[in-house]
Formats: C-alpha cells, sequence, structure tokens
C-alpha cells in the first residue's frame, strides 16, 4: 500500500505555511526594525501575539474538533507558560538590576546576598521577602524553558488521568475543566501563592541583557518565533490528524464506546492529545506574555477560555487552519471594536456604541454559527469546486 | 471439548431488578451458539458483562485456556484479548471511509505511540481489499461509511470485526433490518466464522436462529431456562409457556 507523504494528502499544510511565510516577511518589512515604518512596533506586537493566540486555537482544535473534548480551561496552559519564562524574564533583569546598584557598595555582595536582595525586590509587593520555592529555578534560562513545557504537560496529565479515568464526558469534563482553570485563578489571585498575587509578573517585554536593543527590533524577532512555533506546530498538529492515530481520534469522538470495543485504550489516546495540546498551548502562551509585557491571574478566568472555544467555533473546528482563521479573525475585529476605533452607529433615539455592544454581536454570531454554519467560516472552502472531491 | 468462554453464577440488578440471576454459560472453541430469549431476558445485559461493559454483581466469567477471569479487565483489554461484539444497530464511523474504518479494526498494536507511529505495511493494502471483498463493499472503499445504506453499514461492521480477528464473536440481532437476501448471505457467513473460531448470536427471529442450524440457549428472567437443538427447546413445556405461546 503505497501512501503519499502527509504534507501533499493533507492539503492545508503548504498553503498554511505559504500566508505564513508571506505574512511574517511582509509584516517585517513594513517595521520600524527592519523595513518602511508603516507598522508601528505596537502593532507589530499585536501581530505577534495574534499569531501565538492562532497557536493555542490549533492546539484547542485538537482537544476540540478532533477529540471531541470542549475544554474550557485550555488558557489556564497558556497563562501557565506564560509564568514560567515570566519568572526568569523578571528574576534575571531584577536581578541585573539589584548587581548594578549593589556594584556601588565598597565590598561586592555575595551570591546570597544578590539573591536576597532580588528576592526582595520582586516580593516586597505581597509583604515578603524570601524567594518561595516555586522559582527555585528562576535564575536558570534553560530550566525554565524546559518547565514552560513540563509543568503545563504535567498539569494536563494529572488532570486528565484523573477525569478520563473516570469518564467523565461531555459538559460534565468542560465543567470540570473549567473549574481548573477557575481554581488555578483564585490559588494565583493569593498573595502567599508564589507568584505575586494578583500583580502577576510584570515588564516581560524587557528582555535581560537586550536592553540596549530596544523593542522595535525585539518586538519582530518575537513575531518570528511565534510564526515559527505557529509554523512547526501546525505541522506537527497535522501530521497527528492525518494518519491512522487521526482516525482513532474522530472515532473516539464520534462513539467512544465504540472504538473500546475496537480494543482501542481510549484513556490512553485522550491522555496523550490533551497532553500535547497543553504543552503547545503553554508553548504560545511562553511566547505571548513577554510581547504582552505583563501577566497575571485574571488572565486564568475561565471566560478567556470561553473566548478560545468561540474562535474555533467560528473559525470552524475539526480542521486546523479553521481553528487560525477563527482566533486571527476574531480576535482582531475584537480589539478593534473594543479599543474604541469603530465608529459609532446612530439609531434614531439611541446610539450604538461597539465598545458595548460588540460582545453582543459576538455572542450572537456565535450562536448563529453554532445553529446554521456548524462548518464556521472554514465552511467556504468546501463551497470551492476543486476542493470539493475530497475533504 | 475444552471451554472458550465459562461463565458461571454470574448475577447483577440494576435498582433491585435483578436483570442477570445465577447464569451460567460455556462456549467451546470454534462453537455456533444461538441465544434466544423474550425481552428483557437478560440478552443483552449478557454481553455487556461478556464484554466488560457491565460489572455483575458476583459470579465469575472465565476466558481461553488459561482461565483469566475478564471481569477484572477493560473493555479496550477484553477487546485485544479476542472478544469482538457486533451491535445491534450497526455503529460505524460515518465521517471516514470505509478503508479507514478497516484499517482502524485490523489486529494491530493499539497502543497510543504505536499507532501514532504506524505506517501501512505491503500487506495492509491487500487485507482490507479482500475483506472489503469478503462483505461485498468491493466498489465502495473510498466513500465515507455515512453515505452507505443500512444493510451496507452491517456488512461494513462485520467487515470491521472480521478484521479484528476475535476468538470468540458476540453478534447482537443481526438479521435486524437486513431484507430475505441479506439474511441468506449472513446465515451463510456467520456459519462459515463459526469453523474458525466461537460465534454467539443472539436473536429474535426463530426462523433465523433455525437457519443457523445450532445449539440453542434459552433465557428467561436472566438465567437459562432450556438449552439444546432448537427443536429440543421448542418442544420443552416451560419454553412454550415463557417464550412461545404469547
Amino acid at each position: 500500500m503505497t501512501r503519499t507523504p502527509f504534507i501533499l494528502r493533507n492539503r492545508s499544510v503548504l498553503p498554511v505555511l505559504a500566508v505564513l511565510t508571506a505574512f511574517t516577511i511582509a509584516v517585517t518589512l513594513l517595521s520600524h526594525a527592519y523595513g518602511s515604518g508603516v507598522i508601528p512596533t505596537s502593532m507589530v506586537k499585536v501581530l505577534g501575539k495574534t499569531l501565538c493566540l492562532a497557536l493555542a486555537a490549533v492546539a484547542m482544535d485538537l482537544v476540540w474538533g478532533y477529540l471531541g473534548i470542549l475544554s474550557l480551561g485550555q488558557m489556564a496552559f497558556f497563562a501557565f507558560g506564560g509564568y514560567m519564562i515570566g519568572q526568569w524574564l523578571m528574576y534575571a533583569r531584577t536581578e541585573d538590576i539589584v548587581a548594578a546598584s549593589l556594584a556601588q557598595n565598597p565590598i561586592p555582595p555575595t551570591p546570597l546576598e544578590l539573591q536576597q536582595a532580588t528576592a526582595n525586590q520582586i516580593f516586597g509587593v505581597v509583604g515578603s521577602a524570601d524567594l518561595p520555592t516555586t522559582w527555585a529555578f528562576a535564575h536558570s534560562l534553560p530550566l525554565q524553558l524546559m518547565l514552560v513545557v513540563a509543568a503545563p504537560g504535567l498539569l494536563a496529565l494529572v488532570f486528565g488521568w484523573l477525569a478520563f479515568r473516570s469518564r467523565v464526558n461531555g459538559v460534565y469534563l468542560s465543567i470540570l475543566t473549567q473549574a481548573m482553570t477557575l481554581a488555578l485563578a483564585l490559588w494565583l489571585f493569593q498573595n502567599d501563592s508564589g507568584f505575586r498575587g494578583n500583580n502577576g509578573l510584570s515588564g516581560l517585554q524587557n528582555l535581560p541583557g537586550l536592553e540596549g536593543v530596544g523593542q522595535a527590533k525585539v518586538s519582530v524577532w518575537f513575531l518570528w518565533a511565534s510564526a515559527a512555533a505557529l509554523g512547526l506546530c501546525y505541522v506537527l498538529a497535522a501530521w497527528i490528524v492525518s494518519g491512522k492515530f487521526g482516525s482513532v481520534i474522530r472515532a473516539i469522538r464520534d462513539d467512544e464506546t465504540r472504538v473500546r470495543f475496537l480494543g482501542y485504550p481510549v484513556e490512553g489516546f485522550k491522555l496523550l492529545v490533551f497532553t500535547l495540546a497543553a504543552m503547545i498551548t503553554a508553548i504560545a502562551g511562553a511566547l505571548y506574555y513577554p510581547q504582552a509585557g505583563i501577566i497575571n491571574p485574571a488572565e486564568l478566568m475561565p471566560i478567556a477560555s470561553i473566548y478560545l472555544a468561540v474562535w474555533v467555533a467560528i473559525g470552524g473546528r475539526g480542521r486546523l487552519y479553521g481553528a487560525i482563521i477563527g482566533a486571527v479573525v476574531v480576535s482582531l475585529l475584537s480589539s478593534w471594536f473594543t479599543g474604541g476605533r469603530a465608529p459609532d452607529i446612530a439609531l434614531p433615539g439611541y446610539v450604538i456604541k461597539w465598545v458595548d455592544w460588540w460582545q453582543v454581536a459576538l455572542g450572537l454570531s456565535f450562536v448563529l454559527v453554532t445553529l446554521f454554519a456548524p462548518k464556521g467560516i472554514a465552511g467556504i472552502f468546501d463551497l470551492m469546486p476543486a476542493r470539493k472531491d475530497k475533504a | 471439548m475444552s471451554a472458550l468462554l465459562e461463565v458461571s453464577g454470574v448475577s447483577v440488578s440494576f435498582d433491585g431488578f435483578r436483570a442477570i440471576n445465577d447464569l451460567s454459560f460455556n462456549i467451546g472453541e470454534c462453537e455456533l451458539r444461538a441465544v434466544i430469549g423474550p425481552n428483557g431476558a437478560g440478552k443483552t445485559t449478557f454481553m455487556d458483562i461478556v464484554t466488560g461493559k457491565t460489572r455483575p454483581d458476583k459470579g465469575q466469567v472465565l476466558w481461553g485456556e488459561t482461565s483469566k477471569s475478564l471481569l477484572k479487565m477493560t473493555e479496550s483489554q477484553i477487546a485485544r484479548a479476542g472478544v469482538g461484539r457486533k451491535f445491534q444497530r450497526p455503529t460505524v464511523f460515518e465521517d471516514q471511509t470505509v478503508e479507514d474504518n478497516l484499517i482502524m479494526a485490523l489486529k494491530a498494536n493499539r497502543n497510543p505511540f504505536a499507532v501514532l507511529a504506524w505506517r501501512p505495511a505491503p500487506v495492509t493494502g491487500a487485507r482490507v481489499t479482500e475483506l472489503a471483498a469478503e462483505v461485498g463493499l468491493s466498489d465502495h472503499i473510498h466513500r465515507q461509511a455515512g453515505q452507505l445504506s443500512h444493510g451496507q453499514k452491517q456488512w461494513l461492521e462485520i467487515g470491521m470485526l472480521l478484521a479484528q480477528e476475535p476468538r470468540l464473536l458476540l453478534v447482537d440481532e443481526p438479521a435486524a433490518g437486513m431484507t430475505l437476501a441479506e439474511r441468506e448471505l449472513t446465515t451463510a457467513l456467520l456459519v462459515r466464522l463459526a469453523q474458525t473460531r466461537a460465534v454467539v448470536v443472539v436473536e429474535h427471529d426463530m426462523d433465523f436462529v433455525r437457519r443457523l442450524n445450532c445449539k440453542v440457549t434459552v433465557l428467561h428472567q436472566g438465567s437459562v431456562l432450556a438449552e439444546g437443538s432448537l427443536d429440543h427447546v421448542t418442544r420443552n413445556p416451560d419454553v412454550i409457556e415463557v417464550y412461545l405461546g404469547r
């Protein structure tokens, strides 16, 4: 039995990579740092962050569109990844600043004094002067980078094992995932959680050791990194869903019991996809928050994960490029409409202010898409005759 | 004859209702057996117990030469041990092709990582073609399973069971919704399958059971009422009373 390589079998991979490459080159050439400067640095950051959200949406589509688990806690992994990279960014930069100020002392500080002064600087805001054990690796970039995937992956593994083993399914599983992210958020809000309570981590846009480079260049670097991560993870996700494995997880989505009677350990498949998706989401978060500059526990509130589900539904779940389309279109529209730049609509007797009404419009379009266009925006591609022969 | 499946003293109740009551039942290697009984006799619950879907309150279910207990195994482990189950309603994966459905069912390592690394072997294509031919779906290999007719879906499901290469096949009302011609083909197939493996058929339809021409077990209120040839059990006054007399 001969098979064409999956890149050719999965027709969306090459177009997505081409569009992504063209987009990245275009933004680079229009940026302040490397081109004409038509796109301001703040906009480069918005676009880079949007790529990260698209990556989170791709992972969401793996879990929801292909495996059939409507996880309403995906952004917990996103924020978790952000916190992990944020720890290093904040620690290393504070350490640099503290070291510079201590250098004026007649006696140079010992490593312990330096660490204590750094901890005092970071945790003074929550009334503590000690470095919590959760920051044990914060001094090391390689260790924190490892934690970006390992810690959220472990959380997903443990949570998934407990939930899937008990055969929690459907809406109950959705509620459970939502409870998970809410519980994490409430825990992080506490000052003694070790993550600076509701202050969160800040100053993340400044890369330690690269202060002289400037945000114009750094923003473009992060755009490149985000685009690379999206491209690589898209290829990985497309590979996962294209073969027999994809066949089995779609079968689990459609009739889990039947798959069990075929002899497949359903829980193992769910656990593998859920954990992998959590890791991908965490990578997206680790690239997002240095561009956002700040992370706090509000990012873990369930509403963020619900938005992610809405993007994937509107874009078209069950196909990976649909998730990207949904995340990009809806998140950019959202920031435009809620940013106060959208013109108000003056009706006789009432003025529709988009800042207030955008949420309503988004909610309504979610309902309409679910009812009348279950394939979402990506369903448009099915109407093209060339694509009709094979999905 | 050594027993392939040995069910002894099994009882299960749901909310006080005794669905299975001290049921004992043996199936030998390569045996064809029909299980009949009125509605609520416990036929489906019996299948649920053997396949691991329902845990009995007491009793034993032993499997194979080593008399391994199936009660401690999950559904998927039991399926991998060699118990295949055909549901009453055809359950195939409708948004996937006939080929995908068959490949999924083919006997192979079911571990998630092994499935991830799966590549079609040189024989895979030939095996799929052969299976599709056996169940009369040669011309439909690349069609979505959802586009098949009801009868074709039944056949695809049977093809998937064959692909699993089970040692024991549990078949729930195979004749339901089939035309007369399809029934005859199904009878022939089941009889042929029983030459190489054990087959248990749960059926309502007496004509169908008669055509199978095999040993019959009559279930009533969760236990075995009579066992023997169809003529033998139909002469049993108890059976006439509870089943045929109605």
